[in-house]
Order: C-alpha cells, then structure tokens, then sequence
C-alpha cells in the first residue's frame, strides 16, 4: 500500500495524507498534470471524473464533472494558487455549475501536494485544508457515501492484514 | 491515527453535531472545554457577548452531545464529550478512505507504465 501516514487534525480542519509511489517524481507530477491521467484518480469511488478543461500553472481554472452511477453528474472546479514544478503545487478545489463556476454555498478545499524523491521512488505528501466539518460533511454527502462505504470496506479488509490500527 | 467508532450515529445525530460546529463560536468553545473543564461565566469572559448568549451556545453544543455539565459547588462547568467527537470525526475518516482511493487509483496508473496511453 502506497499510503505511509494519515494526520487528521478537526480542530485545524486538515488532513495530511502522506503516499509513496514507484515511480519517480516526472512520472507522479504528470497525474495532475495531464488532466487525462487526472481524471482516473480523482473521483471517488463509482463516480469518475472527466476534466474539461485543466493546466496546472498559476491562476488557471480547471473544471471537471464527476459521473455517478444513475448518469448523473457533479461538477467541480479548481483554482490553481500555486505551481513550483515538479516540487509543489496548490489548488483550491470546489463544487461548480456546469459551466464551472464554483458554487459559493459550498465553499473550497484546499490541496496543497508536495514531491519529494526517495531513491527511485516518490514521496508525496497531500496537505487538504478545509473550511468547516459541516462543508466537509456536505462534500461528502454529495451522492458519494454509497462508493466511500464500498471503499472503506475494502480498505478495512487490507488495513486488517497490512497492520493493526495506530491509535 | 485511525479513530474508532463503536456505532453509526444516526442522520439525525450528524445533523445535530454539525449544526453544532457549524458556528465560529462554538467551535471555539469547543476548544476552550476540550484544554481545560470551565464554566460558563469564565467561557463568557472570553467573548463579547453577554453571558446568556453564551449560555446558548453551549447548550446547543450540550444538545449536540459534544459537551456535558457538572457541578461543582455553586458553578456549573462545561467539558468535553470525546467520545461524541470522535464521531464527528468519523466525517474524517470518510474524507481519509476517498484519500486512500485516490492514492491506489494514483498507484495503478503508474504500474501501467509510462508510455501507456489513457483509455477514453
């Protein structure tokens, strides 16, 4: 399992999540990068993700759409901060209308990534920042419980044999 | 650090808890009880709002589940519920398992191999 640490903190409203890849730092940047390889790791479970329009240089503005089992679709934008290529970048991800305007009821979350390599392999650390537990809550109840429960059932099942849980 | 839940809280529970969380104040209200147990007059000299004002606050916090009350002589003071926390951070842990997904997504598309173009 690629994924080496997780930090959650409620009270400053972040998550760290922190991954290792096989591969080196050219190769890991180009999955955000190329809104093609975007696209197949940033949807949740059951609801893939299509980009319409994505560059990660400052001030950009990506906007995608997430498909979800009935067809139907959620959309969502990114505004690009920051991009200090291949070290760091930082986007600032929302809920949008379908033209990919951001939907201002339901705030931003943070990304902030950051490369690092390690031998021939890649450190990455994801730094997520969001407004409130209640805006996280509301992301994650858009249409997205029934594929994070699938998930989180697999992961438990792997986590169960990869190592007890940390307290 | 993987918190625990004994039971699912029930829709109306969540609710509740994030109504609660959801105003600055009591958030930070939240973090006073969590440090350190103290009562509501000393929690009110901490804001600029009258003392039944904050008295709201926590009550909206007490119904929520997320702080309790006792007495201690002639005051009443406010800790934290852990356990009630540790639910509200079962949000969290939602938000860490679309993490690990995306992560393994990440981790198939590079076995792939780097010459290897997208499928449509």
């Amino acid at each position: 399992m690629p994924v080496l640490d997780v930090e959650k903190d409620l009270d400053q409203q972040t998550m760290t999540v922190t991954a290792e890849f096989a591969a080196d730092v050219a190769r890991v940047w180009a999955l955000y990068a190329d809104p093609r390889r975007l696209e197949r790791h940033w949807g949740p479970p059951g609801w893939p993700a299509t980009f319409v329009r994505h560059e990660l240089v400052p001030g950009a503005r990506s906007h995608y759409f997430m498909t979800g089992p009935d067809g139907e679709r959620a959309h969502g934008m990114w505004i690009v901060r920051e991009v200090d290529e291949p070290r760091s970048f930082t986007v600032d991800d929302a809920f949008a209308d379908d033209s990919g305007e951001p939907d201002p009821a339901m705030g931003f979350t943070r990304m902030h990534a950051e490369f690092e390599p390690a031998g021939e392999r890649t450190r990455v650390r994801f730094v997520s920042t969001f407004e409130s537990v209640e805006q996280l809550q509301k992301m994650l109840d858009m249409g997205m419980e029934e594929g994070l429960k699938q998930a989180m059932g697999q992961i438990d099942a792997l986590l169960a044999e990869q190592q007890p849980a940390t307290a | 650090m993987v918190v625990q839940i004994d039971a699912e809280p029930s829709q109306e529970e969540i609710d509740r808890i994030f109504q609660a969380l959801a105003d600055a104040t009591r958030r930070d209200i939240l973090v006073r009880v969590i440090e350190r147990e103290q009562s509501v007059s000393a929690l009110a000299g901490a804001y600029r709002m009258s003392l039944p004002a904050v008295q709201k606050h926590v009550a909206v916090l007490e119904r929520a589940g997320l702080v309790g009350k006792t007495r201690h002589g002639r005051e009443q003071r406010v800790h934290a519920e852990p356990e009630r926390l540790a639910r509200a951070r079962g949000v969290l842990d939602a938000f860490e398992a679309l993490w690990r997904h995306r992560i393994d997504s990440m981790d198939a598309l590079l076995a792939e191999g780097p010459t290897k173009e997208p499928k449509e």
